[in-house]
């Protein structure tokens, strides 16, 4: 491994890497993402390495092991280059067949294709799958291709080109303008125009010359993974785009702030940071041009207030992660009292593409105010579970139905939730609702990191309302007394509302204290806190009423408010219900039909889980 | 819980030998408790005294770090950790159910472990594998698409 001195070099060592590669030469790309890894794909992987060794093919397959290919529902997955077949839910007893299959390149395994639910037509090639067509993926889409242990495979697909433009084509100024141009805007919830923060930052004074860049991987809202998947998967670009801003804002020192739940993340980053410095992208003079920067990666201790700049950077310096007043904003004060620059990983990893191809091709993507795409992840109630990258601007119907593939079990959409804990939900009637900053803060949602959960007529909008002030509660730091003691009282008249002891000005209260709570709060967390309950108020205001005058939960979610009975129709009497029930709930004899008594049940659903024959209602 | 005089020294030696992995910075307070924790599978009391007392910070800071992130315990973890996922997503397809199942099969609350220290129960906020929600991980292994019938085979094991 030898120091790339110059930019001739680094595209001597790209055209060296290029000429080795054999485009025809079968590549066998199998996902290790989160999802996937939970579906055991190691084990597939392991056996795909075994088989290839078995079948003496070593020089004749490469297998990769990729982050996330997204489309997490099917996993694990397998895709076969350079035909890009698209292989799902593969399993161990596959592997000999899909070696086999590589290397004589027609022979596609059929019983591992997609097949589309409407149209029952299979999808041999991943653009055929309805999943990916209408994504556009210029961000997250080479994870499949990319071993992100391997530097070279991200030289491969022009990786650090950009870098090499900026450093010995570009002032720092010129790289300003041209993100500005384009119109990127921060992914990590606050939409706030990048160019200008670095401006800033450059701007600001420092006594003795030092600034701090930092990548915000701390992502803790719940169902949203786009940052893990990017930094696992393709950290290089996320690497490229933070020393990109570093030039540009004159900073020489940088930090990644990433969760310590993110064991791969780390281990994948800190590897790329490795082989970065190696070869000169990275430490004093990168690539011979005289600009220095070096990057730390420094784990978070698990607490979502974190996600916030200032008490980022508090844990940063070794304290306990919580805000201050931004009277002086951190671009001006940040880390140590330097001028520090925030921003997230799905933004820094948009950067290298702006330069790359720019701002005019980039500012094209998107709607007025938005630019680019947003990599969304997709959860909750719907088919196609993943991560998807669209251009901002794509309506939610879109998302939900052509690339989500709809509601399971035949259910009726109600709403979907966006921005994570401090976001709002929306409702279908808002479902032709393009996606961008704008439209979403309008409906009284925001975009966040991108968190995107579906729920179905099962989903009691009450009860999420609850669970999100619950989490926040939680994660409140406690420093702001709104915040704290404020969330806390809405959290006991939620409680008291799914309970059925709800009272008729709860609603008015809760919408009172909310509002105080966003006026009042020391930071974002607080400010944005009350959004899940005033957007539920908004939209779903009878269910709230339902709760408070009929006592009855009309999603049959709210414990305390439901009955479960059997269905005398349904019940064969077969007792199993009777011999999984805790409480010893449930009597009757053989073949005769069962029945619950409510004093003793607990509601904890093992008897409608267990029940072969749906006999057991909620009500 | 306090620990004897042999294991404070102890303490202080393994303490030592990771502070001086971090350069004795006060900044790196978290990352040294993350290493000080994954030793001793939590943060003994003699532990922190000697974080704080090696990196020339007041007691109550290192405390305050310990206290608020959620990855550290100041008790002892039982043999097997049973993480229930909370996210939104697990949350809307039922995780609730399911704590409270596996609450009521281990008599213990989130937070706690069993007095035979054999189970400790802990939640989380997203595991990030949401197309398998619900999901239960017993000793880092997934347990997806989870239901309050299914609690009794995952924690068998």
């Amino acid at each position: 491994m030898k120091k790339l001195r110059t930019a001739v070099e680094l595209e001597q060592w790209r055209d060296q890497i290029l000429s080795q590669h054999r485009a025809e030469k079968p590549c066998i790309s199998i996902c290790g993402g989160t999802g996937c890894h939970a579906y055991r794909s190691e084990d597939v992987a392991d056996a795909l390495a075994e088989e290839i060794e078995r079948q003496g093919l070593n020089g004749e397959v490469e297998l990769k092991v990729t982050g996330c290919h997204g489309f997490c529902e099917r996993g694990p997955l397998v895709a076969i280059y350079p035909q890009k077949i698209f292989y799902q839910r593969v399993t161990r007893d596959d592997v000999p067949e899909i070696v086999a299959g590589a290397i004589m390149k027609r022979k596609i395994i059929n019983r591992l294709l997609y097949v589309d639910p409407v149209s029952g037509k299979k999808a041999k090639f991943e653009h055929e799958v309805p999943f990916y067509k209408k994504q556009q993926r210029l961000v997250f889409g080479n994870n499949g291709i990319i071993d992100p242990k391997n530097v070279e495979d991200y030289m491969a697909i022009a990786g650090y080109s950009a870098l090499s433009k900026v450093l010995f084509e570009m002032q720092p100024e010129g790289v300003i303008e041209e993100v500005r141009k384009a119109g990127l805007r921060g992914r990590g919830g606050g939409g706030f125009p990048t160019a200008r923060k670095w401006e800033e930052c450059r701007n600001a004074p420092s006594s003795d010359g030092i600034r701090y860049v930092i990548c915000n991987a701390d992502e803790g809202d719940p169902g949203a993974y786009m940052d893990r998947s990017l930094l696992e998967g393709n950290p290089h670009s996320v690497i490229e785009g933070m020393i990109i801003g570093a030039y540009a804002i004159g900073s020489h020192y940088g930090y990644v702030y990433v969760r310590h739940e993110y064991p791969l993340a780390v281990t994948n980053l800190s590897m790329a940071l490795e082989r970065a410095r190696a070869y000169g992208l990275l430490g004093e003079d990168i690539l011979g041009s005289g600009f220095g920067f070096d990057i730390k990666i420094s784990r978070g201790g698990g607490a979502f207030v974190c996600g916030e700049s200032t008490a980022l950077m508090a844990s940063l310096e070794g304290m306990t992660g919580e805000p201050r007043p931004k009277h002086i904003h951190t671009v001006v004060s940040g880390l140590n009292g330097k001028p520090s620059n925030l921003n997230n990983v799905e933004t820094w990893a948009n950067v290298p593409l702006i330069i790359n191809r720019g701002a005019d091709w980039y500012s094209q993507i998107g709607t007025e105010g938005s630019k680019g795409t947003k990599i969304f992840s997709l959860v909750g109630k719907i088919n196609n579970t993943g991560l998807v990258e669209v251009p901002m601007g794509i309506t939610l119907r879109e998302i939900i139905y052509d690339i989500g593939g709809g509601i399971p079990n035949g259910k009726k959409f109600k709403a979907v939730q966006t921005g994570g804990p401090s976001g709002g939900c929306i409702p279908e009637s808002l479902i032709d609702l393009p996606v961008d900053f704008d439209r979403l803060t309008e409906v009284g949602s925001m975009m966040g990191s991108g968190g995107m959960i579906v729920m179905d007529e099962d989903t009691c909008m009450v009860d999420i309302a609850r669970y999100f002030i619950k989490f926040l509660t939680e994660e409140s730091c406690g420093k702001c007394v709104p915040c704290r003691e404020g969330l806390d009282r809405m959290l006991d008249i939620l409680t008291d509302i799914t309970e059925g002891k709800g009272k008729e000005e709860d609603i008015e209260l809760l919408e009172e204290l909310g509002g105080v709570i966003k006026e009042t709060s020391l930071c974002a967390l607080g400010g944005t806190a009350p959004n899940p309950v005033l957007s539920t108020i908004r939209y779903f205001r009878d269910e709230y009423e339902a709760h408070i005058r009929e006592r009855r939960c009309p999603a049959g979610v709210c414990k305390a408010l439901i009955t479960f009975s059997i269905d005398e129709d349904k019940c064969t009497g077969c007792g199993v219900c009777a011999r999984e029930c805790p409480q010893g709930a449930i009597t009757g004899e053989k073949k005769n039909l069962h029945v619950i008594d409510q004093d003793k049940c607990i509601k904890c659903g093992l008897c409608r889980d267990n029940c072969k024959f749906e006999a057991i209602l909620v009500s | 819980m306090r620990i004897g005089a042999y294991e404070i020294m102890n303490a202080y030696e393994t303490v030592k030998a990771i502070v001086d992995r971090y350069g004795g910075k006060h900044d790196s307070v978290i990352a040294i408790l993350q290493d000080v924790q994954s030793e001793y599978n939590y943060l003994p009391e003699d532990a922190l005294r000697a974080v704080a007392s090696q990196l020339g910070l007041p007691l109550i800071q290192v405390y305050g770090v310990a206290t608020f992130f959620k990855a550290f315990s100041l008790k002892p973890r039982g043999e097997h950790v049973v993480h229930v996922c909370l996210g939104t997503a697990c949350h809307v397809r039922g995780a609730p159910a399911v704590l409270d199942e596996v609450k009521r099969r281990l008599g213990i609350e989130a937070g706690e472990t069993t007095e035979d220290m054999r189970f400790s129960l802990e939640t989380v906020n997203c595991l990030g594998a949401c197309a398998l929600g619900p999901i239960l991980v017993v000793d880092g292994e997934y347990h997806g698409q989870m239901s309050p019938g299914k609690v009794k085979k995952a924690l068998r094991k």
